[in-house]
């Protein structure tokens, strides 16, 4: 067996809150092979935010460990990039500039021959190409709609050839046509790049049409409550979300999340609105 | 719009617009209407000229003032007074107030402190500053620099903590070392808003002008507008006074242009 990509293992996460101690995630474990897509989904306060920001390095785990490529990380690198679900371009920067500001740092900098420096500038455009931004090129994200900001995003972090994608709820803000274009995209993406992808999603649908497993998760304390193989074949077409196979695995996920989450419909409230003569329209 | 009443009514929409013709006719009737009610108030002659005199009259007061005066030499030592002090304030505020908005100990270090000392009132320091810095120029700027500084601090450390978490992990998620956060993610992103801030430190820098040259001084636009009053020329005091209205108006002004050149991103159309 070759080394995961991501290996995830006895991971805790603790806060200290007003309340007291506040369990984000309790052992968790899960390993994610070289150019996986990997989708996490769960009820709000499962953790799977916080599971993200700690595998992309911005927060220490409490205890346990992410390694990648074997090696345990100590903070954010290269090798994984991170898109989040809005506020994240550089109003300041154009297009390109946005997708080049990577270059701009030490780290990329340093090793620069001047080949290295065109081959840099042709993968920029290549980026652009790809993610359909070659007409807006020169405009400010603040010039753009949601959906071509994202596009931006993923691009930037795509720029420095990162080997995972860290997704938190990216197209979480987008309307649904968007969305559906910007999953074709980014699956075309991940095969084309061969990135691995860990993405976060409340969105049972995207997580099944997206993922070559979900990963459903609870809260309370926050952690993995199953892992599902996504029975379909690896080139996703949009017909596939309303085969059967497709959607009793999308009601059992959906089962599973309503189960483990804390909020329910007030069902006997709902009833009582029916006795309430105000409420009723004849009563006028 | 071609129907009248319809453009008439729109502009009293909630939040409506207004055309640019629009924006012009309703700010000249506010600048026209009150100038016009103190020139009919005055050329009644109901109230004492002493107490209000006729708009003519102050623009009369404030020629002579550059003519046989020496308006110019005010004018002067006040603009060098409020830039300097001004500046000052900025030069240290700027840094400052970044590593505040950056870094919880700074925070907590410097800020109970500056909130504490920017309830205490510029003017009450007068008397210390004489007895510290004397009565000469460095006194004036340390006025105008104590009433602006520790509002500059506070308000440049928020414009910092406002940028975008979001921005500030995206750039450490593709290699960004931390100087290399604040240099080139923090402070670009920061920087409409601190010009902002500066914009409207420098409005207050021109209000503790009047109160700055209350030390002794013998010379400027605050000081000419008191010395005005000891000899009860009321339009002096009133030439005095708009003329350091509409510099503050002029710099502004040359602060909102600067913006439009400086962040064109955020001023499309």
């Amino acid at each position: 067996m070759t080394t995961p990509r991501i290996s995830i293992s006895a991971l805790h996460k603790r806060f200290q809150t007003d309340q007291g101690e506040f369990v984000a995630l309790r052992d968790v474990n899960l390993s994610v092979a070289p150019g996986e897509f990997v989708t996490l989904v769960g009820a709000s306060g499962c953790g799977k935010s916080t599971l993200l920001r700690i595998a992309g390095g911005l927060e220490p785990p409490s205890a346990g460990a992410v390694a990648v490529d074997g090696r345990p990380i100590t903070g954010p690198g290269i090798d994984r990039a991170m898109v989040f679900q809005h506020y994240s371009l550089y109003p300041w920067l154009t297009v390109v500039g946005n997708i080049k500001f990577c270059r701009q740092l030490r780290v990329h900098r340093d090793v620069s021959t001047s080949a290295e420096v065109e081959a840099a500038s042709g993968r920029a455009d290549a980026l652009i190409r790809l993610m359909g931004l070659s007409h807006v090129a020169n405009a400010y994200p603040n010039q753009l709609s949601g959906g071509m900001q994202q596009r931006v995003a993923i691009a930037r972090a795509l720029m420095a050839r990162p080997h995972i994608l860290l997704m938190d709820e990216p197209f979480g803000a987008l309307d649904a046509q968007t969305r559906e274009v910007m999953h074709d995209l980014i699956l075309h993406v991940s095969k084309l790049e061969k990135t691995t992808m860990l993405f976060v999603t409340h969105d049972v649908e995207e997580a099944l049409y997206l993922g070559h497993r979900v990963v459903l998760m609870a809260p309370a304390p926050g952690r993995i409550e199953a892992v599902y193989d996504v029975p379909l074949p690896g080139r996703r077409e949009q017909d596939m979300k309303l085969a059967g196979e497709f959607l009793s695995l999308k009601r059992e996920i959906l089962a599973g999340i309503r189960a483990t989450s804390s909020v329910r419909t007030d069902q006997e409230l709902l009833d009582r609105l029916g006795e309430i003569p105000a409420l009723q329209n004849d009563s006028v | 719009m071609t129907d009248p009443t319809l453009a008439s009514r729109s502009r009293w929409v909630i939040r409506g617009a207004l055309s640019r013709q629009g924006y012009l006719g309703f700010a000249l009737a506010g600048l026209l209407v009150p100038l016009a009610g103190w020139w009919w108030l005055a050329a009644q002659g109901i109230v004492d000229p002493v107490f209000l005199p006729a708009p003519d009259r102050v623009l009369d007061s404030a020629r002579a003032w550059l003519m046989e005066g020496d308006l110019l030499a005010d004018v002067s030592i006040s603009v060098y007074r409020v830039l300097t002090g001004f500046l000052i304030s900025a030069l240290i505020a700027l840094p400052l107030g970044l590593f505040i908005g950056t870094f919880a100990p700074v925070k907590a270090f410097f800020e109970p402190l500056t909130d504490f000392v920017r309830y205490m009132p510029a003017a009450a320091f007068i008397p210390l500053v004489m007895l510290w810095v004397g009565i000469d120029e460095g006194a004036k700027i340390a006025i105008i620099f104590i009433g602006t500084f520790f509002q500059m601090v506070l308000m440049i450390a928020e414009d910092v903590r406002r940028v975008p978490m979001e921005q500030i992990e995206a750039a450490q998620t593709m290699g960004a070392e931390r100087g290399e956060v604040i240099m080139r993610v923090i402070l670009p992103s920061a920087k409409p808003a601190i010009l902002d801030t500066l914009r409207i430190t420098m409005g207050w820098a021109w209000t503790y002008l009047v109160v700055a040259e209350l030390v002794a001084a013998n010379s400027g636009l605050g000081f000419a507008v008191l010395k005005a009053q000891r000899f009860l020329q009321t339009d002096k005091i009133f030439a005095g006074i708009i003329l350091i209205g509409l510099f503050g108006l002029a710099t502004d002004q040359l602060f909102r242009w600067l913006h439009r050149k400086s962040f064109p991103w955020l001023h499309r159309t």
